[in-house]
């Protein structure tokens, strides 16, 4: 009598379980990020009331909200400035080719100071073009590292050397050389952008180059030796055998190198006062006004959004690649 | 102690052998002579099965078989030629499966095929896989992952992507060593209907006294370490096909048998007595104690 009625209690009490696990599950997946972030904000909006600096009390939640829409609205404003700009430009244009047929029409690009939203693109493609060069770089020589021990011994050195240099130290050089190096009349990148991108470049080439040659060189040794019974040649033994078992690996390595790119570039923005979201932060320090402080936190949040954007980027194109789709990436 | 080898095979013609094979392992304690005067004549189509405790050195034969070792002293000679680096003529069923992770049941095999081209057509190329896959009964998982397949399953593609090869040796180290009884029984019978259809030359490695016994026309046992070398072998001297329900109370089968462990088990004799052991693990009880 008493077993038959246990059965269904212990069910029962399972079944409940599950439910809750579950339950608190979904809370930890939802509620937990946004208490979170709440009490963050609290915290913010509590603590910036009793900072008083020079430029006035310390911007709190409210004042960055409103500063975001402001640097919406001047950018729109900005952009219909230039519409109008280059609509003044193309009548005119027409109509002095009207007047005369043999007349070239000059093209005038519009020079109004970029906005928050152009400074931002500046950063986001300087920073794609130095991680790619970068990656071109370190993934290739990071495998060659992995396969031949004597070309990571004579690498390893100057590895160990230049991975801890802060990227500020290469700028002045950096500098110095594009401008020397970078001669041209008609030239298709700016100097900024190339000293910015190659300064990028230099700091990305490490975590990417270690993580590669860590993951090709602890390739399993047996389908290593799969790859010797089939006499795959080096070319197919790369691509069929290497590349796919260090993925994991590599993708590693880019993730880091991204996000290190993403932290150096707005640095060397602020100090070379190159085009992008770092000189947008130094203008609006040097200027100085009562809404600088606030306008600066909305660059600060932005950069660390699009650093967000960025790592979770990389994440889908690894999971898109990897063959191993039941390792939990993160 | 050791019998003399009986040289059965020297009036046929040589196919594979292995003379005064010997290796030394670099080790930071100066070299480590695993393997010393290994000597071994096999025919065309003979299943050799090596036998011997843990750590004695039969991976290290096959190894050095498949070219991925080579020997300090002595040498291979397949077809009259020496092996001195591995090719697909000596394909190797690792214990393990080393399936590529990221390729299905059929583009593993594709690959090797594809490496071994013998001027297949593209559409002799996928006949020829799925040939092999149907050998070992994969058909119906050629698309799965190895990752989706059971560990039997796995070992089966192992062995087709071995066979799609055409080998001259198929070479197999423990190739079911990690499954259970009742799998392991059906791949040992699939791989006796594939020696009996194509005829190839096998090594394989076993810790298995009665798979030896069923699947091998010889069965060459290993003396311990280091230093090991061939001990004796056993000639089975059993009628093909064998059923290995029938073997069960076959008076020979069982012979064999017996000699195969009494070398293991007498003349090879590794086993620590319970008594041993416990005074081993007293005495690094009080060594990590003392240490702390
Ligand atoms: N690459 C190596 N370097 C140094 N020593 C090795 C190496 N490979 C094998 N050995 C040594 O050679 C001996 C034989 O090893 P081997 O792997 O051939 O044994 P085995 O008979 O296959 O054992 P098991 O049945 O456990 O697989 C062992 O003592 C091992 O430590
Ligand atoms: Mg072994």
């Amino acid at each position: 009598m008493m077993k038959t009625n246990i059965a269904p209690v212990i069910f029962r009490k399972i079944q409940q379980n599950v439910i809750q696990e579950r339950f608190f599950a979904g809370l930890n997946a939802m509620l937990l990020p946004i208490i979170g972030i709440l009490i963050f904000i609290a915290l913010w909006a509590a603590v910036a009331k009793n900072i008083d600096t020079s430029l006035g009390e310390f911007p709190g939640p409210t004042q960055v909200w409103e500063q975001s829409f402001i640097l919406v609205n001047e950018h729109k404003a900005q952009h219909e400035k230039a519409e109008a700009f280059y609509e003044r430009l193309e009548k005119r244009n027409a109509k002095r080719v009207a007047e005369d047929p043999d007349y070239v029409p000059t093209l005038k690009i519009f020079t109004g100071a970029p906005t928050f939203f152009d400074q931002i693109w500046t950063s986001l493609y300087t920073v794609a073009v130095g991680f790619f060069v970068a990656s071109i770089i370190a993934v290739p020589l990071g495998i060659l590292c992995g396969l031949s021990k004597g070309t990571y011994a004579a690498i390893n050195p100057l590895i160990q050397l230049f991975k801890p240099v802060s990227p500020l130290a290469w700028l002045p050089l950096v500098t110095m050389v594009v401008s020397a190096v970078y001669v041209s009349d008609d030239p298709m990148f700016s100097k900024s952008f190339i000293t910015s991108a190659v300064t990028v470049s230099l700091c990305c080439l490490w975590p990417t180059l270690i993580n590669t040659a860590v993951g090709v060189s602890s390739i399993d040794k047996d389908l290593i030796n799969v790859s010797k019974v089939l006499r795959l040649n080096a070319f197919k033994h790369v691509l069929k055998i290497v590349l796919p078992s260090s993925i994991p690996a590599i993708f590693t390595g880019l993730r880091l190198s991204l996000g290190i790119g993403w932290m150096v570039l707005i640095a060397a923005e602020m100090l070379a006062q190159n085009p992008g979201l770092g000189k947008f932060v130094w203008d609006e320090f040097q200027n100085g006004s009562s809404e600088s402080l606030a306008r600066i936190m909305v660059a600060v949040l932005t950069i660390g959004v699009i650093g967000f954007i960025l790592d979770r980027l990389m994440l889908s194109v690894q999971r898109h690649v990897s063959w191993d789709k039941s390792v939990s990436l993160r | 102690m050791t019998k003399p080898i009986q040289n059965k095979t020297s009036g046929q013609q040589r196919h594979l052998e292995l003379s005064d094979v010997g290796i030394d392992f670099p080790t930071a304690k100066g070299p480590f002579c695993a393997l010393k005067n290994v000597n071994l004549k096999i025919s065309k189509g003979e299943f050799i099965s090596l036998i011997g405790h843990s750590g004695c050195g039969k991976s290290t034969v096959l190894n050095i078989v498949a070219g991925l070792y080579q020997a300090t002293t002595g040498g291979v000679i397949l077809d009259n030629a020496e092996v001195n680096e591995p090719g697909p003529e000596r394909a190797v069923v690792f214990q393990n499966h080393s399936l590529l992770p990221w390729l299905s049941v059929y583009k593993n095999v594709e690959l090797a095929v594809k490496q071994t081209r013998n001027g297949r057509s593209r559409a002799e190329m996928k006949a020829w896989v799925e040939h092999n896959l149907a050998l070992v009964h994969m058909t119906h998982a050629a698309d799965k992952l190895p990752s989706e397949l059971s560990g039997g399953m796995k070992q089966r593609v192992g062995i087709a992507r071995a066979l799609s090869m055409q080998p001259k040796v198929l070479l197999m180290d423990e190739p079911f060593g990690a499954l259970d009884a009742l799998t392991r029984a059906h791949l040992q019978d699939s791989v006796m209907e594939i020696h009996a259809s194509l005829g190839n030359t096998v090594i394989m490695i076993t810790h298995d006294v009665d798979e030896a016994v069923l699947l091998s026309n010889r069965i060459v046992m290993m003396t311990n370490g280091p230093a090991a070398t061939i001990g004796e072998i056993l000639d089975v001297d059993l009628e093909r096909p064998r059923n290995r329900l029938a073997m069960t109370d076959n008076l020979k089968y069982n012979q064999y048998r017996h000699a195969v462990l009494t070398f293991l088990y007498e003349k090879q004799n590794k086993i620590q007595t319970v008594s041993r052991v416990k005074a081993d693990i007293a005495q690094s009880k009080k060594k990590s104690s003392s240490a702390a």
